[in-house]
């Protein structure tokens, strides 16, 4: 393998990279909001570039060894490009609605288009890992970047705490992680994943257990699954709405694709392992998901909650260790990124007379009465969360459950969609306090256009019209989580 | 306007009369419509209910636009239900009615609509979830989702038996039977008149349509091993309800009750495995469908007036609303089952098929429409005879042109369904015919024995020998 084909290979990051630092350069000659505008168009139009050259590698279900960079470090592959293209629509959507919010507050940065760019850069590493310490790079650049983006408020206590806290648990994620990784290697005597799934082929040492299960709850960390979730609301309520947006969708692809790859690749022949882990912590996440956001009273904390929720339905398409549950769990995440936008894009909208956020389910009492349109949008996501047919999120859950009852796992399918009723509960009240109580009139504010588009855009993707795209998702998502199965 | 729309919407509807004869709309993906005659009459009573609740929602004066959107949103949903010729998409239809019926409950229903719509919603949800596990064994058993094949298909019998519960619990929950039911007496009670009328109407056929389409045909076996379990449900709910309804002081959950009571009626002539109990259940649902909708309009009409259902407010309306009491008292008939009207054909068919296969279940449903007549009778006594206590409601005006026909149109349904019902049974008499043949290698024992024909059981066979001159001719 020469270096030019690995280059090649690794172009979006490339990109990414170079880009975010000219840009960074620029930015220090940025003045004003007028020039931080112009840095984030660019760097939306890098994310769009990037995609471009992820886009070939999914169409032709692109794997195998001609796709590895330097020396099997490195994987070019339809999964890791599916994931990419999740990653870089949820970035270029969390850089397209930050302007507006930030400048309200004259707070508004060209850093903040660099720092998801380089966090983009690090979850693209992280999808295409084939070896721990790919995977660990990864995982830090992103989470170097998404410290920094959750405490970008500086003035502000609660963005500050956000920061803050993210950071301390996630380094503590990270040095399990960490953890794990040197057991793992210390055991099997390898790093790269395909030599960790063939030295773990005769059986499960003792000490390659306890790697496994460390690996696995630094990865729950990242994925905020239960009962690694407790930073999730706190760090979703205090980080600047744009960012949590960020957060919510595009490093939950990041960390879920590595789930993927780490337990169905690495760990991929000690399913029996791994399966009971994964069933816990998918149930566990869709019940502590649903009961928590029930009390909430903070319309992003209560999102924070419905994203574990959503987890837990994602780890069953994982619990199947099939590749129709593989492809179920692509489709969903596709699926759930528009829905977490589109949610997050609509409390974003939500601001009173004198354009001050709005945070809070009180407040959009009666919203159905003066911002009909941003009500019904959210309602669509709301019942769309919910998993309620025919809008497009009921989907996402219908294939993980499908992949699930074809795995044989019908009881976790029954139960799983039993407590998805207690998830339904909460959903429901948000539509309730906007569309039955009477109008608290305080979500008043008119908001920008980049918003009502993006609402506009998601909502239209999880209408029932979004059901015409599921041949072609199907199809992709599936040519994708073939790659994990063709070791 | 929105009228026009619906009445527009209303003709495509009934042009799909020309579809008498099983049509199945294949196109693309998954996205199969068909109709037989089961489906087609359910349709039909969803298109003729459909402008009758608009034109029954003359009293709603806030985001009206909002309300028929709700309102057609809902009918497009229920036709879907009933013509999905594909089994997902058939759930889709059938939790997507959940939506439109939530808002309508809670946006412009009664005072306590908020706990009446989360009760509904969650309740029918709960029920449905299971389903559709279910739906997706039955799939990756049979390797189809068409509606067809799979009624065709013999699943293993002990799997059978777990697709029938699940399956159950989703159209037990819908039908309401007993003791699940709890939901429907609040949403019937807060949900505004037409959202009532389509409650009653039709959503409630959706848990009826469900065991003949799905339950009966798919899992034979399975239904014949818990047809007893469908049976006493149905007894205790029969009585139960029917004296919870003679207890009411609140005229819309009278009616509600009395929705439950003629369901368990329902649920026993489906099971009881022969034609004149199917053919019965079909038109117990449709002239219910009409009957309960009819009643719903005719609490509408006096709560429109006076803005209370509290049966005491009112008395003695014959005198000031004589046309109002005529349509009432035709429709509380034909809710007790007077011959001449809907209700009796079905009633007796449905009884004639489960006397063939239980003398026990037969007596004590018959008891039960024996009390229904004690509880709407007693009804109809406190509300149009007796004196006029309430000057308020003596001073009501009788009922204006929009009213009368809206209850007028379905008062002549009801009549002609109860004189001849050769017109509704006919286009079923095919597709229950098949179902019946489908289910007759599950058939249990009747233990009436019944020998048409012999002298010394005359008594026995006059029943169900009339039943076959009327239900088979």
């Amino acid at each position: 393998m020469d270096w030019s084909q690995s280059l090649r290979l690794v172009a979006p990051e490339l990109l990414l990279s170079i880009a975010g630092l000219v840009l960074l350069l620029g930015s220090a000659w940025a003045k004003g909001d007028r020039d931080s505008r112009v840095i984030t168009w660019l760097a939306v139009a890098v994310l769009a570039g990037c995609a471009a050259l992820v886009a070939p590698a999914l169409w032709d279900g692109a794997h195998g060894a001609e796709r590895l960079a330097f020396s099997g470090l490195y994987s070019a592959d339809a999964f890791a490009a599916f994931a990419k293209l999740l990653i870089y629509a949820a970035a270029g959507a969390s850089l397209l609605i930050a302007p507006a919010f930030f400048e309200r507050v004259g707070a508004y940065r060209p850093e903040y288009p660099v720092l998801v760019l380089f966090a983009a850069m690090g979850m693209g590493i992280m999808v295409s890992a084939t070896n721990l310490l790919t995977l660990y790079i990864g995982l830090e650049l992103n989470s170097l970047a998404a410290y920094v983006l959750a405490a970008f408020l500086r003035t502000d206590d609660r963005s500050a705490e956000a920061g803050l806290k993210y950071f301390v648990l996630g380094s503590l994620a990270s040095g399990i992680l960490l953890f794990g990784i040197s057991l793992t290697y210390g055991f099997t005597g390898t790093i790269g994943f395909t030599g960790i799934a063939s030295a773990l082929q005769g059986g499960l040492s003792t000490g390659a257990m306890f790697g496994l299960v460390f690996v696995l709850a630094g990865l729950a960390f990242k994925i905020s699954a239960v009962p690694f979730h407790m930073w999730t609301p706190d760090v979703y309520e205090g980080a600047p709405t744009p960012v949590t947006t960020f957060f919510a969708s595009a490093p939950k692809v990041a960390a879920l694709g590595l789930t993927m790859i780490v337990t169905l690749q690495a760990f991929g022949t000690q399913v029996a392992a791994w399966q009971p882990i994964v069933i816990f912590a998918a149930l566990a996440s869709i019940v502590v998901g649903a009961l928590g956001a029930i009390g909430q009273t903070n319309l992003k904390r209560l999102l924070a909650y419905s994203s574990i929720n959503n987890v837990g339905f994602l780890l069953i398409g994982l619990a199947a260790a099939t590749p129709q549950g593989a492809a179920a769990m692509l489709v969903y995440l596709a699926i759930y990124v528009a829905m977490t936008i589109g949610g997050f894009v609509a409390v974003l909208m939500l601001k009173d007379a004198d354009g001050n956020p709005v945070e809070d389910l009180a407040d959009i009492a009666g919203l159905s009465r003066h911002r009909k349109v941003v009500a019904a949008c959210f309602a669509m996501v709301m019942f769309s969360l919910a998993g309620i047919p025919p809008l497009f999120g009921f989907w996402g859950k219908f294939v993980v459950f499908q992949a699930a009852v074809q795995a044989g796992l019908i009881p976790l399918a029954a139960i799983g969609i039993a407590a998805s009723v207690i998830g339904a509960f909460y959903y429901l009240k948000v539509v309730k306090v906007m569309y039955f109580d009477e109008p608290a009139n305080k979500a008043v504010g008119q908001s920008d256009w980049v918003h009502q588009a993006l609402l506009a855009l998601c909502a239209l993707f999880i209408s029932p019209a979004g059901y015409l795209l599921t041949k072609c998702l199907g199809a992709l998502a599936a040519s994708a989580a073939a790659v994990l199965f063709h070791a | 306007m929105l009228g026009v729309l619906l009445w527009a919407n209303y003709d495509i509807g009934g042009a799909q009369w020309q579809f008498v004869e099983k049509v199945p709309l294949f196109a693309g993906f998954s996205w199969a419509l068909g109709i037989d005659g089961i489906a087609l009459m359910l349709i039909m009573l969803s298109v003729f209910l459909m402008p009758i609740c608009v034109l029954a929602s003359h009293s709603i004066d806030k985001r009206v636009g909002e309300y028929m959107a709700a309102f057609l949103l809902m009918e497009t949903l229920m036709i879907g239900v009933f013509a999905a010729q594909d089994l997902f998409l058939f759930y889709i239809m059938f939790e997507a009615g959940l939506i439109p019926m939530y808002l309508i409950i809670g946006i412009w229903g009664g005072a306590d609509r908020i706990y009446a719509s989360y009760k509904f919603f969650l309740y029918t949800l709960l029920g449905s979830v299971l389903m559709l596990i279910a739906m997706l064994w039955m799939v990756n058993e049979a390797g189809t989702t068409d509606i067809p094949t799979l009624m065709a298909y013999d699943f293993p019998v002990e799997a059978q038996k777990l697709l029938w519960l699940a399956f159950f619990a989703s159209f037990a929950v819908k039908m309401p039977m007993w003791p699940v039911h709890t939901w429907l007496p609040d949403a019937h009670v807060q949900a505004p008149t037409a959202g009532s009328v389509i409650l009653a109407g039709v959503l409630l056929k959706m848990g009826g349509y469900g065991f003949i389409r799905f339950s009966l045909p798919m899992f034979p076996e399975a239904s014949a091993h818990f047809a007893w379990l469908v049976f006493w449900l149905s007894m205790i709910a029969v009585v139960v309800t029917s004296l919870i309804a003679l207890v009411q002081h609140d005229m819309k959950k009278l009616i509600a009750y009395s929705s439950v009571a003629h369901m368990a009626i329902v649920t026993v002539g489906l099971f009881a495995f022969n034609v004149q109990g199917l053919e019965g259940t079909m038109i117990v649902m449709l002239s219910h469908g009409l009957v309960a909708g009819a009643l719903f309009l005719c609490v509408g009409v006096i709560y429109d007036r006076l803005h209370t259902r509290e049966i005491s407010r009112y008395g003695g309306l014959s005198i000031n609303m004589p046309k109002y009491a005529i349509f009432f008292m035709l429709f509380t008939m034909a809710s007790v089952g007077l011959p001449g009207t809907s209700g009796f054909v079905g009633e007796f068919l449905a009884l004639v098929g489960i006397y063939q296969v239980s003398s026990v279940v037969a007596l004590v449903a018959g008891t039960g429409i024996i009390l229904g007549a004690g509880y709407m009778l007693y009804l109809y006594r406190r509300i149009c005879f007796g004196e006029q206590k309430n000057a308020d409601a003596a001073a009501m005006p009788d009922l204006d042109r929009r009213e009368f026909w809206m209850l007028g149109v379905i008062g002549a349904v009801v009549l002609w369904m109860g004189v001849y019902p050769e017109s509704f049974i006919a286009p079923m008499r095919a597709d229950i015919a098949a179902l019946d043949a489908r289910l007759a290698r599950a058939r249990p024992a009747g233990d009436a024995e019944l020998t048409a024909g012999q002298p010394h059981a005359a008594a026995q066979t006059h029943e169900p020998a009339a039943a076959h001159t009327k239900g088979a001719h």
